[in-house]
């Protein structure tokens, strides 16, 4: 049951996805944490972290990490991200069938500009929604917080040099 | 060597080595598939990666797909994304073996709670770059502040809101149409 319950979330994430891993996020974030509760944001956050550290995509990373933790075995991890997956084969299989219809379909086009806006939201309510207790536990969060805000949006800095001083900062404040 | 193998060898390279999510793979598959091995012109590339883009799901996985059809239709496809797939997939999953095994040690936790807020703050910034070249105007302004109240603070599915959006973006369509 779990099994298919993974599929069925996962075949779901991977057919809404538009705009890209972080508005993935909130997908994500909405089916295992919000609606199955399978993990906790604490621990969402640090599937964020370290497949922002490990290379590919981070739908892949957090299907793989998410099947896993929930089914106990490699089984699940690998039918989660097997399902995250089969919404893109259907579709690019139909659009390569259809190649030449489709690059210059205008109905798709306005409906993606629809979108796009829409992704903007996505992405700010999965920050939002990590705005948590066990995330933030007192002001040194915040510092860390404002510190990597800083250094990524002005500074430019990647991602991993930023997750691994807070980690550095983390080890050594707690 | 055998095209299927190096379907494989190729994508799984360029998963096991960009660190940092789709946007980052983009380069190293233009570089490889274009420049190294030559199964795509630069024209062909950029179209597949438009597509690629508009197309729901993976970026880097649509992309494997799209290629790999190309080359060898559906068993290519099949090949070439399970190539990307899986070097994260075996990775992720060797860490989430030890991470359950870890996550109660006192020097991983200080580490984590380190990370998490820093997290937090590495996806409020792709917000703030995107909604600058976005262009957004008075009207569509409000749309992602809708989004935003419906998921965040109600528990909305943002798939609601994908749909909700696309449906309005075919409407203004319409209408702008029939001026």
């Amino acid at each position: 049951m779990i099994y298919l319950q993974l599929f069925i979330t996962f075949f779901k994430i991977g057919l809404f996805t538009f705009g890209g891993g972080y508005a993935m996020i909130s997908l994500i974030q909405n089916e295992v944490v919000v609606n199955h509760k399978w993990i906790d944001p604490a621990t969402f956050t640090d599937i964020i972290a370290l497949s922002q550290m490990t290379p590919g995509p981070i739908g892949i990373n957090s299907a793989t990490y998410v099947g896993y933790t929930v089914s106990g075995s490699v089984w699940g991890s690998a039918l989660a991200t097997f399902a995250v997956c089969l919404p893109s084969f259907i579709i690019i299989l139909l659009i390569a069938l259809l190649y030449k219809q489709f690059k210059s379909n205008r109905w798709f086009e306005a409906a993606l500009k629809g979108v796009k806006p829409v992704i903007l939201g996505l992405i700010a309510s999965a920050a939002i929604l990590l705005v948590t207790p066990d995330n933030f536990i007192d002001w040194k969060s915040w510092a860390i917080f404002a510190g990597a805000f800083v250094f990524s949006f002005w500074g430019k800095q990647n991602p991993i040099k930023i997750i691994l001083a807070s980690g550095l900062l983390g080890y050594l404040l707690y | 060597m055998n095209i299927y193998l190096e379907i494989f060898t190729s994508f799984a390279k360029i998963g096991a080595f960009t660190i940092g999510g789709g946007y980052a793979m983009i380069p190293l598959i233009q570089k490889e598939v274009v420049e190294r091995k030559g199964w795509l012109t630069k024209d062909e590339f950029i179209d597949y990666l438009a597509i690629s883009q508009s197309a729901p799901g993976i970026l880097a996985i649509n992309i494997s797909i799209f290629v790999g059809e190309k080359l060898k239709g559906i068993k290519g496809s099949v090949i070439a994304s399970l190539g990307s797939a899986l070097p994260s997939f075996v990775m992720i999953l060797v860490i989430a073996i030890f991470f359950q095994n870890y996550k109660d040690n006192e020097t991983v936790i200080k580490i984590f709670t380190g990370i998490r807020p820093a997290v937090v703050a590495l996806i409020a910034v792709p917000f703030l770059t995107l909604s600058k070249s976005a262009s957004l105007n008075r009207y569509t302004a409000i749309i992602p502040v809708i989004a935003i109240v419906l998921i965040a603070f109600m528990g909305v599915s943002p798939i609601w809101l994908i749909l909700s959006g696309a449906i309005l973006g075919l409407f203004y369509h319409f209408i702008s149409a029939k001026r």
